[in-house]
């Protein structure tokens, strides 16, 4: 007989076997899931949840598809928040911090609670990235937000209204297009490929017979 | 940290490690491979296949699962829907909103078209979210697009379409250039140099990657791109028919509002399928490492309106899908894990196979090694083999994990488990749909006009077996090429009598050919209620 919990479903109680994911448990109790289930492997943020342990006063937030259920555990799913996504065009943006003062002031709003970090479902410090952004420091701003889901669940805690992630992608575009390092070998291929630098060899492999392309193949030296 | 039951063969383990890390086993030769794949392999279990009694691949076995599926009926009759009350009226219906549909929509609004995507969960709920390890392109000094072409060709047996692969290896580096440019923030080294590594079956080191985040790096930002064009997105809304117009040309799709039902006409000069994979049809009892919404879709719809498949009876199972712990069972474990030094080990601390061979053999060699030679590790629910992870901070230093791998640390850590201290139970899980739509070189299919396809939905770009990192590439390349085809054709298109009269043209092919079935298409989301099937 396998080991069940208690959990309460938006305060439904239902009893679940005790090695499920919050995810599972729900579809166990009978949900067909539409909203609030992704990619199911912590990737996508759909299946932001909140819950507490009945006794503890601690409000805990987490990706449904990647935590076990516990006895106990009240549980709200928070499929979607509404963050604040400013349009911009990449082609004319420019990696100043102007740029973050223009479409997301309300970071210069932060009142330094860390509400934000303590709940984010990646671990994440993300008090300490969004005051890379208010200082236009977008590299670090990037490196720390890097494992962001795009949840929402820092932004449901905020109380100066605050979209983190929205404001962690541009930091990220920015560094991404504008600050990181061009790549030489990377143009310089594009270009070899533009002016028909392979065509001949390419033409070739398109022509030859499937025996010959096997002993090639079967043959090719494979760089250590 | 492991239970008692498992800590006799970590200790095997553990006690050959260095002994192993310097081991460099033989690859096997073009002879083993074949023979292990008959034996071993699940495309090769020709009891789990059926034969279509009808339809554009008539005589033709793909698995028994997707054969119920495409010789479905619809989940609509013509009358259902008014045709004339049209909702969305565009150049271009983008169906699907992952790599190939967002890729696909940003070139098609690029280029001046009235573009819109529909989509069944939300923007970004696609496979390409989850693809961890990277994505190929020729772009070092040693490489070339040729020698790219003849590793993907050899990995697919051969069987690729070589025009379609062809253009794959040939946009590559532009592919790359074109995310960068959009800010995708790829691993570099301080002058800019790409940091790439090895994936199975390569012969020179060409995979980019994020830190193993690479698929949802390129997924949120061209979803962020998406929305800065302020292209229309029509989400929680699956395509679940096509429109034909009284020619036989694609015109557009029923759409289904999934939380209330309500159907909608989306009227369209071209149509792109881009609906991704099938994992959570669960092939063989397999569990995935797909996305929630991976069921096949675009295959039918393509299917029931006369498009053909190409080689649908091929699946990849990715070699290393979590085997323990239960709660991520079926997980993708990414193969840049071996590309970093960690080798496969039995029960008994034995490297069994070189870690870097193709994914169909790598699975099939693992699936061997825990059934007739019997040195799989029980994990109480199943069997699996050790990924020795802790090699690889042996090999690069302290920190590699957490550097180059911080997603596999985090859903390890979950539940206790240190992969930078303990190895890692892996066994294979359904991943990749090889085949599906039959396409030319434009991104359009080869017998329905105005009908486009992009990404995981297309068959025959990677032949039977595809190589890591060639899909993230492919759904760049191909997604980005039917865009700007679809694009350019809706400006001669002039759109014809919309009309469904193929279900019903359907209905009557399945009753000539003697076909019984309840089972209603696409199948839009898997049913886990109650237990059923696996997550």
């Amino acid at each position: 007989m396998e080991k069940m919990v208690n959990i309460f479903l938006f305060g439904k109680k239902y009893e679940v076997p005790a090695n499920l994911t919050i995810m599972t448990a729900m579809e166990y109790a009978g949900y067909q899931l539409v909203r609030g289930c992704g990619c199911r492997n912590g990737f996508c943020g759909a299946c932001a949840t909140v819950y507490r342990i009945k006794g503890d006063k601690e409000l805990k937030a987490c990706l449904a598809c990647q935590t076990q259920v516990e006895d106990n555990m009240y549980i709200a799913t928070l499929p979607f928040f509404p963050l604040v996504k400013e349009v911009y065009d990449m082609e004319k943006i420019t990696p100043s911090e102007a740029v973050m003062m223009q479409l997301y002031p309300e970071i210069y709003a932060c009142v330094g609670c860390n509400a934000c970090t303590k709940s984010c479902t990646q671990e994440l410090n993300v008090m300490q990235y969004i005051a890379y952004a208010q200082r236009g420091d977008f590299e670090k701003c990037a490196e720390e937000s890097f494992d962001c889901v795009m949840c929402g669940v820092c932004s449901s805690r905020c109380p100066a209204g605050i979209s983190h992630p929205q404001v962690a992608m541009l930091a990220r575009r920015i560094n991404g297009k504008y600050l990181a390092p061009g790549c030489e070998h990377l143009d310089a291929r594009v270009k070899e490929i533009k002016d028909g630098t392979f065509n001949e060899l390419i033409e070739a492999l398109m022509q030859k017979p499937v025996e010959e392309l096997k002993e090639l193949y079967n043959t090719r030296e494979i760089e250590k | 940290m492991y239970s008692e039951q498992f800590q006799k063969s970590i200790k095997a383990v553990e006690a050959a490690r260095e002994a192993n890390i310097a081991l460099e086993p033989d690859r096997m030769t073009a002879k083993q491979k074949e023979d292990l794949l008959a034996a071993y392999h699940p495309d090769y279990k020709k009891d789990e296949f059926e034969t279509l009694k009808f339809g554009p691949n008539k005589g033709q076995e793909v698995p028994r699962e997707l054969c119920e599926l495409l010789q479905a009926k619809s989940r609509i009759k013509a009358d259902d829907i008014d045709l004339n009350d049209v909702t969305y009226d565009v150049d271009v219906l983008v169906i699907g909103g992952g790599g190939a549909g967002t890729s696909a929509a940003i070139e098609a609004h690029e280029a001046g078209a009235k573009v819109m995507i529909a989509t069944k969960l939300r923007m970004g709920d696609a496979n390409t979210m989850m693809a961890e390890g990277g994505i190929q392109a020729a772009d070092k000094p040693n490489d070339s697009p040729a020698i790219h072409f003849v590793d993907a060709f050899g990995g697919g047996h051969f069987a690729a379409k070589r025009e379609l692969l062809s253009k794959l290896v040939c946009d590559a580096p532009e592919a790359i250039q074109w995310l960068s440019n959009l800010g995708v923030e790829f691993d570099k080294e301080a002058d800019g140099t790409m940091v790439t590594t090895h994936g199975g079956g390569t012969s020179r080191k060409r995979m980019h990657a994020a830190k193993d985040y690479s698929g949802a790096e390129i997924m949120r930002t061209l979803r962020d791109e998406v929305l800065n064009r302020q292209i229309p997105v029509v989400d929680f809304t699956a395509a679940i028919e096509l429109i034909l117009d009284e020619k036989g040309n694609a015109a557009g799709a029923v759409l289904m509002n999934m939380e209330t039902n309500e159907l909608m006409v989306a009227k369209a000069k071209t149509v792109i399928i881009a609906t991704g994979g099938a994992g959570r049809m669960h092939y063989q009892g397999f569990p995935t490492s797909n996305h929630y919404g991976a069921t096949a879709d675009g295959l039918v719809l393509g299917y029931r309106a006369g498009a053909k498949l190409l080689y649908a009876e091929t699946l990849q199972y990715h070699p290393t899908g979590v085997a323990y712990p239960e709660q991520i069972f079926g997980a993708l474990v990414t193969e840049k894990v071996r590309s970093l030094g960690a080798k496969l080990v039995n029960v008994n601390g034995d490297v069994f196979m070189h870690p870097l061979e193709t994914r169909d053999v790598s699975a099939a060699s693992i699936i061997r090694e825990c059934t007739d030679r019997g040195n799989g590790v029980d994990t109480g629910s199943g069997l699996g083999v050790w990924l020795d992870t802790p090699m690889i901070e042996k090999i690069g230093g302290e920190g590699t994990i957490e550097k180059r791998i911080p997603a596999m640390m985090r859903m390890f850590g979950q539940y206790g488990i240190d992969i930078r201290k303990e190895p890692i139970l892996v066994f294979p899980t359904l991943h990749y749909q090889n085949g599906g739509l039959d396409i030319n070189v434009d991104g359009s299919t080869t017998n329905v006009e105005n009908l486009y396809v992009a990404g995981e939905a297309v068959g025959g770009i990677h032949g039977k077996n595809r190589l890591m990192g060639n899909s993230l590439l492919d759904i760049i390349v191909f997604g980005r090429n039917a865009g700007q085809n679809a694009a350019a054709k809706a400006k001669n298109v002039t759109v014809g009598k919309l009309s469904l009269d193929h279900i019903a043209a359907f209905d009557k092919e399945r009753a000539a050919a003697g076909v019984e079935t309840d089972a209603v298409s696409p199948k839009l989301l898997p049913d886990y209620t109650n237990r059923k099937n696996r997550a």
